[in-house]
């Protein structure tokens, strides 16, 4: 699915964070694979993005695990870019 | 172009823990106050800060303000202003207890007095032996500190604009600052906002080093419309850096590596440290160990195919150690430097962290410049508080755990002068004619380039050679050289392009806005350590190894027209107690 560059350029603003290492870890992923997100993976990234920065990097790191498994799926797409 | 138009009392550009203190105290006082950020304020970078925020408690240790204020000046290397150090230091306990009282989850002792942690430079008794001062929620303090700040916001009924870019401030012909210039990111459209008075919360420009600890949305703004206001910016010199960042990345990798044995190695395979500091040797002070990195890699015993970084080894601590007792350091190198330390050394480089430079305020954060032989005339309308302001309590080297401290004093300070301020000054006064042309002149060039330079390509450029040339390692030559490379870079950013000329939420358009702060602090940072020859907390030259009080006990000043340094006093004089007069500093 192609998405609409408003959308798309919305993600990749608030994809930027407090944390450095955040910046870091969502650039990488989303340099892989923002384009071929499917229309439920973005709404599982877009929740993600609210979580709180530390909240976010624990998961990342994978110190933490999402709950339900669309969330652990995508989770892990971050983990591995 | 007519333009929309707001009305506020005040209107504060950052969410971080500057901007909502003072914030908070605006609307708590029922002014209307209007509170600006690029993103959502929870994540501003003050979510980053972990150490703690210092005060003299004497929950741990008997403690007090008086040594406090001392360390912090010693800290400074007396490039401190000591009123406002005495200023800070004797609030330190009441901002601490009202953030208790907002709800903040210190950590506690057994007795439900808030814990304190203890710190480097933090003493008792005048640097007789090491005292706790520094109060944590866990290693979440920033986190912790924003939420709470932010709540107490909302509760307040403070204004938010969030996903608004402030481009620059308006001036009336008199230099009173009016308002500003914003553009709400989401439409791309563009307001003129009229208020009594502006506050600069906007934080560091760390990321004006190609290594740096800072995350990406510090770009020093704040310092950008100050300077294209014809405001200075002071003591640009001064940065504090961390030596083992992630090379590359900037992550930071703890010092507690090197306490747990951890080596530093060169191209060579030396452990080169043993030549710069015998006895200490890896655990020698930050400053002596950043600087052995820097000299080895401008010397040319880098690592790497650009030569430009060297190597924390711990392999030879074992698995076993190593999964023990550093295993976030394991999980960190993996993850950002693509290595295992159990098999490999880590790729490090001294890393840039914080700025002790910024927009010249006295204490209540008001704004001020030299005028009519007067060194610090206000600037009607304008403060600067947090990491973009100088006031100065930092000087030429910051007291871990003094930022968080300085962003809830003069956070609030500045808030309450505020808020006297508006009694006597209830009016707003007129916006300019031309209010906006300027920011709408510097995007209409973005809108109508059809050629010119990449963004990406002259801010890789720009934090190269920041980063080459005012690190840690500095000398006439590196300096004189990285000057006339920035120049080059200033050039190439007035000709950047950029492809996308859509409004509607265009990053390449807010990146390419954003590098023409960076700039701004760039030149300031170069041109005023090539300026100062002499050695001084954080700025250290090979050619001038000693600190010179005869002829460079004074605040630099530079302005962006000409790019002119000025120089004005440091106050030496406290609001009370008797000065502390330079010594030497040994710890
Ligand atoms: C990894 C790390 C750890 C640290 N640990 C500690 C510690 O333990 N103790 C300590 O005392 N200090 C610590 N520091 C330093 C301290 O965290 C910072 O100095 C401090 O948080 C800066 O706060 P601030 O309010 O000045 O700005 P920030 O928190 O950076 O906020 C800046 C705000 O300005 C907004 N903004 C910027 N430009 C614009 C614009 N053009 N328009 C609209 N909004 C804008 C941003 O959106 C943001 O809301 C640490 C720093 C780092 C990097």
């Amino acid at each position: 699915m192609q998405l609409d560059k408003n959308r798309k350029e919305r993600i990749i603003w608030r994809s930027r964070r407090g944390l450095l290492e955040m910046d870091l870890i969502l650039e990488r992923f989303l340099s892989k694979h923002l384009d071929s997100l499917s229309e439920d993976e973005i709404l599982v990234y877009d929740g993600f993005l609210q979580l709180p920065d530390n909240d976010f990097l624990d998961m990342a790191m994978g110190r933490k695990d999402p709950q339900d498994i669309l969330e652990i799926a995508l989770m892990n797409k971050i983990r591995n870019s | 172009m007519a333009l929309n138009k707001q009305i506020f009392d005040t209107l504060i550009v950052g969410g971080g823990g500057s901007g909502l203190r003072a914030a908070l105290q605006l609307a708590e006082a029922d002014h209307r106050v209007a509170v600006f950020s690029k993103v959502f304020p929870t994540r501003s970078h003050t979510v980053a800060a972990q150490g703690g925020i210092g005060a003299s408690l004497g929950n741990m240790q008997e403690d007090n303000w008086l040594w406090h204020m001392y360390d912090t000046i010693k800290g400074s290397d007396y490039l401190g202003d000591q009123d406002a150090i005495e200023f800070m230091c004797r609030k330190a306990t009441e901002v601490v207890y009202e953030l208790e009282h907002f709800g903040m989850p210190f950590d506690r002792n057994p007795d439900g007095t808030i814990y304190q942690r203890p710190f480097g430079g933090h003493s008792q008794n005048f640097g007789e032996k090491p005292v706790q001062r520094a109060c944590a929620a866990a290693d979440r303090t920033g986190h912790a500190m924003l939420h709470t700040l932010y709540q107490r916001n909302v509760r307040a009924r403070c204004q938010f604009f969030v996903e608004w870019m402030a481009l620059d401030l308006i001036r009336d012909y008199e230099g009173a600052v009016v308002g500003l210039v914003a553009m709400e990111m989401e439409t791309g459209q563009v307001m003129l906002f009229q208020s009594k008075a502006v506050v600069l919360a906007t934080g560091g420009a760390g990321r004006i080093y190609r290594s740096s600890t800072n995350a990406y949305i510090n770009t020093g703004d704040g310092m950008g419309m100050a300077a294209r206001a014809g405001i200075p910016l002071e003591d640009m010199e001064f940065w504090q850096f961390h030596p083992t960042g992630v090379a590359g990345a900037g992550v930071l990798i703890t010092e507690g590596v090197r306490g747990e044995g951890g080596i530093l190695l060169n191209s060579q395979g030396e452990r080169f440290m043993e030549r710069y500091a015998p006895t200490m040797k890896d655990l020698a002070s930050r400053d002596v160990v950043s600087r052995a990195m820097d000299q080895e890699i401008k010397e040319g015993r880098g690592v790497g195919p650009d030569k430009d970084h060297v190597l924390l080894k711990l392999d030879h601590l074992g698995p076993d150690v190593i999964n023990k007792r550093l295993p976030g350091i394991r999980e960190i190198a993996i993850k950002f430097a693509h290595v295992d330390p159990i098999k490999e050394p880590i790729p490090v480089v001294p890393t840039c962290h914080y700025q002790m430079g910024g927009i010249p305020t006295n204490y209540y954060g008001q704004v001020v410049v030299p005028k009519n032989g007067n060194p610090n005339s206000i600037v009607p309308g304008l403060y600067a508080i947090g990491e973009c302001a100088c006031v100065s309590v930092h000087g030429a080297n910051r007291l871990g755990t003094n930022s968080l401290l300085d962003l809830l004093v003069f956070g609030k300070a500045a808030g309450d002068h505020l808020v006297e301020w508006l009694k006597t000054n209830p009016q707003h006064r007129d916006l300019p004619k031309d209010a906006g042309d300027f920011s709408l002149s510097r995007l209409a060039r973005l809108d109508s380039s059809s050629s010119g330079e990449s963004v990406h390509e002259v801010g890789q450029e720009l934090r190269r050679t920041v980063q080459n040339h005012a690190g840690v390692f500095r000398t006439e030559q590196l300096l004189s050289e990285g000057v006339e490379k920035i120049k080059e870079v200033a050039e190439r950013v007035k000709r950047t392009h950029v492809k996308d000329k859509s409004k509607v939420f265009n990053t390449a358009r807010i990146e390419a806005l954003e590098l023409e702060n960076l700039i701004v602090v760039a030149e300031a940072t170069l041109v005023s350590a090539e300026a100062r020859k002499e050695s001084r907390g954080a700025h250290a030259r090979d050619d001038f190894k000693e600190r010179d009080d005869k002829n460079w006990l004074k605040h630099s000043l530079w302005y962006q027209e000409g790019n002119r340094m000025d120089y004005k006093p440091v106050n030496l004089k406290p609001l009370t107690v008797e000065s502390f007069e330079p010594k030497v500093r040994v710890y």
